[in-house]
């Protein structure tokens, strides 16, 4: 990864979500709840021409380790991503994301008939498939592509609680 | 074994239906052995929709096993008019029964509420999404006709918004069954139900025009398509026609076949029908009972 590609700045400590899909940095920090009401310094990268997947997104969040079962959703939108966790302009660790087997809290279920979208006290909860996810509430299906369009506009993929 | 409640069609096998059918059979056979079982147990009828057959089923089932039965009555007159939430409106009612059933409009509401109580909760019907106990009944009323193996089935009607057809589709999966489905384009399978059922490596097939597979059903389920489904009544009208069963209409079948509905019905069986040996429906809705009643039986512990 070279100065060039990213187009941004070094960080000194914080987290780099290289290798997003291409579009998808926005929803990333919509996953991760970054709305910029926490402080946080961000810079992103849209759209850079990456040699391993011809264009991808690059996001820098600085100040914040993201943990790894916190970046662990991201794989919904962004499968390829990696994460590298920045030390003093170093990059100290680095990891891919991983799939998980269910989604809570992010994603907002796209029936309106669906329990979830009432108001009671109950956090969204997704089952993830091989092409998508599945409400574990109605059993509706999200196909992979269409995710990034449920995703929680408030964060929290949840009523009440 | 069966799981303390009863949310989705989807999480019986084969053992918990065939443990349930048997003991239907055995209450079906012989009332007396189970009147009294469940003397001073109470079960909560929670119905947020109307409801005639599935909540006086449940109401005569407690009742044949000694129980009783308290109901929260209409929703006008209850406090989920004031606003409150189907958490904790179980939550209250888990305090005064032993057992409770509940049916609400909403998809997924079984579920949200078996997350809130300890009693076992039976799913009568959350929106469009599953209706198991009626499942249950429906594979009672399959066995004693044609069996539950090396049959072939056809769905008919409503399957996009018909809660019996999702949860009786996914039960058929644990048998040998072969599965078509007969609707109008606009009303087919969900997608999810789909899913599940090639998951399980069911045998299905799907039609438009029940002609291309009568002859080769050995049992045909009816299902209502549901006006308010239609922008048009003009809509409704072309496409209802088009799934309406009667004589003529089953001049092609085999002569065992057995039609089934949840009933009720509106137009799309002709009352024709009713005379012949192929009506079975008014025979599934009372199957009703006694496969409740082992139902709730093994739900209490009665029965494992």
């Amino acid at each position: 990864m070279t100065d060039k590609e990213l187009r941004v700045s070094k960080i000194r400590d914080g987290t780099v979500i290289d290798h997003v899909t291409a579009g998808q940095a926005l929803n990333v920090l919509a996953i991760l709840g970054i709305d910029g009401s926490g402080g946080e310094s961000v810079s992103i990268g849209m759209n850079v021409p990456s040699d391993k997947v011809g264009y991808k997104d690059v996001v820098k969040v600085e100040g914040r380790e993201l943990s790894q079962s916190e970046v662990d959703v991201l794989s919904l939108i962004a499968p390829e991503a990696t994460i590298n966790i920045i030390r003093d302009f170093d990059v100290v660790e680095k990891n891919r994301v991983e799939q998980t087997d269910t989604v809570r809290g992010i994603l907002v279920c796209p029936n309106h008939n669906c329990i979830t979208n009432a108001d009671e006290p109950v956090r969204t909860e997704f089952e993830v498939l091989g092409d998508g996810v599945r409400c574990a509430y109605c059993d509706t299906i999200i196909r992979e592509g269409d995710v990034a369009e449920h995703i929680d506009a408030r964060g929290s993929g949840e009523t009440a609680l | 074994m069966l799981q303390d409640h009863l949310i989705s069609a989807a999480h019986l096998s084969r053992d918990d239906i065939e443990a349930v059918l048997d003991h239907a059979a055995a209450v079906d056979a012989d009332p007396e052995f189970v009147r009294d079982r469940h003397d001073g147990r109470v079960l909560a009828l929670c119905f947020f929709e109307p409801s005639t057959r599935t909540k006086m089923s449940f109401e005569s089932a407690m009742k044949r096993l000694g129980g009783e039965t308290i109901d929260m009555g209409s929703v006008e007159s209850s406090s989920v008019k004031k606003g409150e939430s189907l958490a904790d409106t179980v939550r209250v009612i888990e305090g005064y029964a032993d057992a409770m059933v509940l049916r609400h409009p909403s998809e997924g509401s079984a579920k949200l509420a078996s997350e809130f109580v300890d009693v076992p909760l039976v799913n009568a019907g959350d929106g469009a999404g599953q209706h198991p106990s009626q499942t249950l009944l429906d594979l009672y009323t399959i066995r004693e006709n044609a069996g539950l193996d090396d049959i072939t089935v056809g769905i008919m009607g409503d399957l996009k918004y018909g809660r019996t057809v999702h949860s009786l589709a996914h039960a058929l999966t644990n048998f040998d069954v072969r599965q078509h489905f007969i609707s109008p384009e606009s009303l087919r399978l969900p997608r999810n139900v789909r899913y599940d059922l090639h998951e399980a490596g069911a045998q299905v097939r799907e039609h438009t025009d029940l002609d291309a597979v009568l002859p080769d059903l050995d049992v045909l389920y009816v299902t209502r398509i549901q006006r308010e489904r239609f922008p048009e009544e003009r809509e409704y009208r072309e496409v209802a026609g088009e799934y309406r069963i009667d004589n003529a209409t089953l001049a092609g079948a085999a002569d065992d076949l057995t039609v089934m509905h949840p009933l009720p019905r509106v137009d799309e069986i002709a009352p024709e029908v009713d005379e012949t040996t192929r009506a079975k429906y008014f025979e599934q809705a009372h199957n009703g009972v006694p496969v409740r009643m082992a139902l709730l039986d093994r739900l209490l512990g009665g029965e494992q």
